[in-house]
């Protein structure tokens, strides 16, 4: 997996996470969030936590450590630290007594616990259980700034700080920003140009339209779905092939996918976005689509192995459903309450089967793709007759092991059938021999714990509980409205922090997938509950909204140049003084490369493609059992999302670049800077190719008169803006150079030059531009979004 | 706590701020600004251990697939002499297997000859001879243990620590917690021989760790490296003069804008062209002596027996090739290799497929090991010999099976053995009972050896560690405590 390296500049919003937060706090003042959790998380709950509750206590939640403990003595008594015991035994001579039993703690971290007893033991509600507030954008003094209300809360506090926000970026700058963030792909060199011309002429006002019309003119392009699509694929751990040692190709895997790009080009409201993909199959009148939605759960893995417990594997991937609802719609993390209590979050084991229980009576079943034909029933009863037991036995085919290796061919051929007949597989509810859930011992399917009786479907118990509309028992339905109801106080946070995340690089609550008592406290706390409270009330849950509204901001705005008198004191921005700069994400690595050469095919949707690849990569997967046959035509330069993405081969561009494996929910990339993404660029076919491409486009230009404004629109290409006297005269020198060694190596220049052979120049000088083009795509500033 | 140290450590300070971490923490949270252009530059420089410890690069060979212990290394006379008998029930009732039918199950001794060798009397079959010569390197481990009995769950718990994917493999982990002393070539380099394992590229991934840690592969044939070579017609005159200038222009934008993460860029462009070089002469074996290829068995034909289970030819050769490599590598400052050979899967035919496989396996391990040891190499370098499991005593006797002829999956008890970096040569470290059914004494759990190969790198490890979804994860899993095998530490 590659849910990996955090963000380059997470690393940096982590370091100072604590600071601002104590520059606020009142002298001598004791807050636990801040000072006190740290502590006890880190020195008591591996003993004294949800999992073991050593003496009987447990520092999990107020009520745990309030409760009575073993010996009697209170743990905590609000005011008096003497009289606590959990101060007590920190201080004693007595070896045998003392906490944490290894090591004593630092006394300043004694100073900590002991003052907070002793100003009351406040333990506040944790901030991200709290409801979404609906804060009044504060006043600041340089009200001439403010574009909107995100800048209200930004400037109060860089004010509050003495800092000022950096100036705006160019405008060729925020063009390239704008169509990087919102679609992926770079401005054409023109758009580039007048977009530049016309702000250079226009007053503010007329800047704020120019500026406006680029936003809308982006947010309404078929890109944009691919772009934000990708995003939410990756929360989706979305692969074309199911994962373990048969990884068999899933080739309707991207009946999803285009759903996705689909909803969200319609601007599909995040609230009914989740509605669909949680229990779309439940919805009254449900159609092909709804239905389809709810493939997100079935891009979990399968293991189809000879000799696996079907059962087994099946119960892995309803836990695996359960976990990954938790981290993309609750940034909770409940994996490890498949087997015990939560160490320091309130989520004990039932609370994680409670949910287990809304999944444990799906199924996938079978339905045409699209929209159904006129026979449809007729065609369903076919495909029944033909694949008998196993045709909607798709999850439960395997528990008998002597059948297990006949079955795996025969789902294989079945797959194929259904790919050439349009079916594909969505979740169904079970409607007869429905399975009963029980809490499972140590996270064994082999020990369901049938003494402390049957689970019933419900939502943790530190939540708003579920409304199950006066039926006996809450469904699969209500789960997925409890999601996005107003009262749940996570979903609306938790995504407009990663809508946020996408926009500036980093997240205002820096553990996007984990709001618990270890995760991230917010950097802008006010801010965070503004959007979240807007995102639901004002916006409708409209992405496209939100993104309209941040990206229209000054704080977005404003210039990535680094600020060195900032460097000590905020490192990581996290006070948003500027704007961040990264290497983009792998497919758009290789989306502008051929976007720039000329290449790119701006076709969406449609089954996964097969760019060129090493001939040894897919020969890594098991048995040898995949083959990579390059795609024909156009689709051999598609977007980098439409790659078939095989999980035990996965291709190499991608993964040089920090694409996620697809094991598990990713909802943010790492940005790793190493040298194989070096040879990558350099020298892999599919980049090479496109260098080749990229001189040929320059040299067939018969608009460009000679070498040197060929230069100019290279990197009026690559970069969309002019290229200045130093860089024309590396690019022309280096140019020499190669005309120099090839005009004597005419093999050479045949082979570099390749299939793209331009018409107007000697090889010589083809070959030299070749050459001379995959410097400038190997730019820093060209695979950065700045 | 020791300065020197506090890479690999927890500080207090570390596990806050990376506590607060999205997709993961990282070591290099806790670095000021002023060193993030080097660290960015270079996470790979060399870091200090915990404490002194022996090994300073690991060879892993990983014969996926799982071969037979009972073949190999585990010698049990009992088994051949109930040959056909039938298992008491109580000892079956809570097994499962991949396989094989409980109910008419019968033992199946081995026909192999076993003798032991070396000082410490241990056993090996007719089919290691050259390996068994080298006894009183080995350090045998006869009663591992795994909690996965299908491939790529238990091919994933011997590289990672558990069955889940995402996780890093040992060699990252290494290569995270360690760095690497050449920085020419990737810290942690991986070698393929036969078909794909079960668990493919999934075994050398850097899961939630900088993708830097990720296992590289290394190819027999043509370029070494994926994307190593010049593009086609590209001369390496103009290969420099090309990136000459884009870390001119590439330093002018950092001029501009003040980013490290840029001198990060230019410097890894730098090391790609370092690699370049350094990745071919390490793959050159013109300057290996004849008997140096000779005594590997480089070159060798494969033999024209059965037992090749879909290997491809060339099977012999690339693997004693592999070898030879690996000490290369190490010998270069590489830290952590993987060869992968994957095809002991004997369901069926064990003898003439172990045979095969045996004897394309014996030869160059033996060589490696008495190489290493002859270049003074074998003191810092662990060989380790592993699979994802082991095979029943029973045969496997799954319907449409004419004659019983194999074994099915057994993970509850295994060999896995090790060879240098400190470990105690010659030892044979627990007893399975008389069957080899399971342990009779000192039972292993995989994460208890993996977190004796970290001990021997001088690594504690419950302390190297990486901060994941709200925890401090570790190769050996915070789902139970390992054990470090103080016997094992020479």
């Amino acid at each position: 997996m590659k849910a990996t390296t955090p963000l380059r500049s997470f690393t940096r919003a982590l370091f100072v996470s604590l600071l601002p937060a104590a520059a606020f706090a009142a002298p001598g003042s004791v807050d636990f969030q801040r000072d006190v959790q740290p502590i006890l998380a880190e020195h008591c709950a591996s003993c004294h936590g949800g999992v073991k509750k050593k003496g009987g206590l447990s520092l999990a939640t107020r009520s745990d450590a309030f409760a009575d403990t073993k010996s009697g003595a209170p743990a905590i008594v609000e005011g008096d630290a003497e009289a606590s015991e959990l101060i007590v035994r920190l201080i004693t001579d007595d070896e045998d007594d003392r906490m944490p039993p290894e090591e004593p703690l630092s006394g300043a971290d004694i100073d900590v616990l002991k003052r907070w007893v002793a100003e009351g033991a406040k333990w506040p509600e944790h901030w991200s259980l709290k409801p979404i507030a609906n804060p009044q954008p504060p006043a600041v003094e340089r009200a001439d700034w403010v574009r909107n209300a995100v800048d209200r809360f930004v400037l109060a506090r860089l004010e509050s700080e003495g800092i000022k926000p950096s100036s705006e970026a160019a405008p060729r700058t925020l063009l390239r920003r704008l169509s990087l963030d919102l679609i992926g792909l770079a401005p054409d060199a023109a758009r580039s140009d007048a977009f530049a011309a016309a702000w250079d002429k226009a007053g503010g006002v007329e800047r704020e339209r120019l500026y406006s019309e680029a936003v809308d003119e982006l947010l309404n392009s078929p890109h944009f779905g691919e772009r934000w699509g990708r995003h939410w694929l990756d929360e989706a751990r979305y692969a074309d092939s199911s994962g373990y040692e048969k990884d068999s190709a899933r080739a309707d895997a991207f009946h999803y996918r285009d759903w996705v790009i689909n909803s969200l080009n319609a601007d599909m409201p995040f609230d009914e976005f989740t509605i669909r993909q949680i229990a779309g199959d439940l919805l009254p009148g449900a159609s092909i689509d709804d239905r389809v939605a709810t493939q997100f759960h079935l891009m979990c893995q399968y293991n189809l192995e000879g000799g696996v417990d079907a059962e087994e594997d099946r119960t892995k991937r309803v836990a695996d459903r359960v976990t990954t609802i938790g981290a993309v719609w609750l940034a909770t993390t409940v994996e490890c309450t498949s087997c015990h209590n939560h160490p320091y979050d309130p989520m004990s084991q039932r609370d994680f089967y409670r949910v287990y229980a809304f999944f444990n009576n799906t199924d996938p079943v079978a339905v045409f793709a699209g929209t159904p034909p006129t026979d449809a029933k007729k065609r369903l009863e076919e495909r029944a007759k033909k694949w008998g037991p196993i045709a909607d036995l798709i999850e439960q085919q395997v528990s008998d092991k002597n059948l297990a290796t006949k079955l795996q061919g025969q789902l294989t051929q079945m797959r194929r059938y259904d790919n050439d007949k349009g079916f594909t597989r969505v979740l169904g509810e079970r409607k007869e021999n429905r399975r009963v859930t029980y809490l499972f011992h140590r996270g064994s399917f082999l020990q369901p714990d049938k003494e402390s009786g049957e689970v019933k479907p419900a939502v943790p118990s530190a939540f708003p509980q579920v409304d199950a509309g006066g039926k006996s028992e809450a469904d699969r339905l209500d789960f997925a409205k409890w999601l996005v109801a107003p009262e749940n106080p996570l979903t609306s946070r938790v995504t407009v922090n990663k809508v946020w995340m996408r926009l500036f690089g980093a997240p205002l609550v820096n553990s996007v997938r984990d709001f618990g008592m270890r995760g991230a406290v917010p950097s802008h706390p006010e801010l965070l509950d503004w959007l979240a409270h807007h995102f639901m009330h004002d916006a409708k849950w409209s992405r496209k909204s939100l993104i309209r509204l941040i990206v229209r901001s000054a704080a977005y705005r404003q210039s990535s140049h680094a600020r060195p008198e900032l460097a000590e004191r905020d490192p990581d921005n996290r006070l948003l003084a500027w704007q961040a700069r990264f290497r983009v994400e792998a497919e758009i690595v290789r989306d502008l490369f051929l976007q720039t050469a000329g290449l790119l095919s701006e076709k969406t949707g449609g089954p996964s493609v097969f760019p060129p690849l090493a001939a040894d990569v897919a020969a890594l997967s098991y048995a040898n059992n995949f083959k990579w046959k390059t795609s024909p035509g156009e689709d051999r330069y598609r977007r980098g999302l439409y790659t078939f993405f095989k999980r035990t081969a996965p291709d190499p561009n991608l993964v040089a670049f920090d694409c996620p494996d697809a094991s598990m929910t990713s909802p943010a990339r790492g940005i790793s800077n190493t040298p194989l993404q070096a040879l990558t660029t350099l020298q892999n076919e599919v980049f090479h190719e496109a260098a080749q491409a990229f001189a040929k486009r320059l040299l067939n230009d018969a608009s460009l008169p000679d070498d040197a404004a060929r230069i100019d629109c290279a990197f009026a290409l690559a970069l969309g803006r002019p290229c200045d006297v130093d860089e024309r005269k590396a690019m022309a020198g280096l140019l020499a150079e190669a005309k120099a060694y090839y005009a004597k190596q005419a093999e050479d220049a045949a082979r570099l030059i390749g299939p793209h052979r331009a018409g107007r120049v000697s090889a010589a000088d083809n070959a030299a531009w070749v050459a001379a083009v995959r410097v400038a795509l190997n730019l820093d500033e060209f695979m950065t979004r700045s | 706590m020791n300065p020197q140290s506090e890479s690999l450590l927890q500080t207090r300070r570390q596990f806050l701020t990376t506590s607060a971490s999205g997709p993961g923490g990282a070591a290099l949270t806790s670095m000021l600004a002023a060193d993030q252009a080097r660290a960015a530059a270079n996470p790979l420089a060399p870091k200090p251990t915990h404490f002194p410890g022996k090994a300073k690069a690991c060879i892993f060979i990983f014969m996926a697939g799982a071969p037979s212990q009972l073949d190999l290394f585990d010698f049990k006379p009992k088994l051949k002499e109930f040959n056909g008998k039938k298992l008491p029930e109580d000892m079956l009732k809570n097994m499962r297997f991949a396989f094989l039918q409980k109910d008419s199950a019968t033992l199946l001794g081995s026909s192999r000859e076993f003798k032991q060798h070396g000082q410490g009397g241990m056993w090996f079959s007719d089919l290691l001879p050259n390996l068994a010569r080298r006894a009183d390197d080995i350090c045998m481990i006869k009663t591992m243990q795994t909690n996965q009995f299908n491939h790529h769950p238990g091919q994933l718990v011997m590289q990672t620590g558990t069955s889940m994917w995402g996780f890093p493999s040992a060699g990252s982990w290494l290569s995270y917690g360690l760095g690497t002393e050449n920085q020419n070539l990737p810290s942690y380099v991986v070698l393929t021989a036969g078909r794909g394992t079960s668990g493919g590229a999934t075994l050398w991934q850097s899961g939630f760790l900088p993708s830097i840690h990720e296992g590289v592969r290394f190819r027999t044939t043509g370029s070494p490296i994926l994307n190593l070579a010049n593009p086609d017609g590209l001369p390496t005159s103009l290969q420099r003069k090309g990136l000459d200038a884009l870390a001119a222009l590439n330093k002018k934008q950092f001029d501009a804008t003040g980013d490290a993460e840029i001198q990060g860029r230019i410097s890894n462009y730098e090391l790609a062209f370092r690699m370049q070089a350094a990745a071919p002469e390490l793959m050159d074996l013109s300057g290996e002596k004849q008997s140096t290829l000779d005594a590997y068995g480089v070159n060798r034909p494969d033999p024209k027996k059965k037992g090749n289970r879909g290997g491809g030819p060339g099977t012999y050769s690339t693997f004693a090739n592999n070898c030879l490599l690996a000490r290369r590598m190490v010998e270069r400052g590489v830290r952590f290799v993987n060869i992968f050979h994957a095809s002991c899967d004997h369901h069926s035919g064990l003898d003439e497929g172990l045979e095969h496989n045996c004897g394309m396996a014996d030869q160059p391990i033996a060589a490696l090991i008495g190489d290493l040891k002859e270049r003074g190499l074998l003191d810092s370098t662990m060989v380790v010999w592993g699979s994802e499991f082991g095979r029943t005593s029973l045969g496997e006797n799954r319907p449409g099976y004419k004659k019983i002829s194999g074994r099915d999956h057994h993970p509850k008890a295994f060999s896995a053995w090790m060879a240098g970096g400190g470990c105690q040569g010659g030892l044979s470290y627990g007893e399975t009972d008389e069957i080899g059914w399971e342990p009779a004494v000192d039972p292993v759990h995989v994460n208890d050896f993996q977190a004796t190969m970290l001990h021997l790198f001088g690594i504690d490890h419950t302390k190297l560690n990486y901060l994941h979804q709200g925890a401090a994860m570790r190769l050996t899993t915070i789902a139970r405590e390992a054990s470090v095998l103080k016997k094992m530490v020479a």
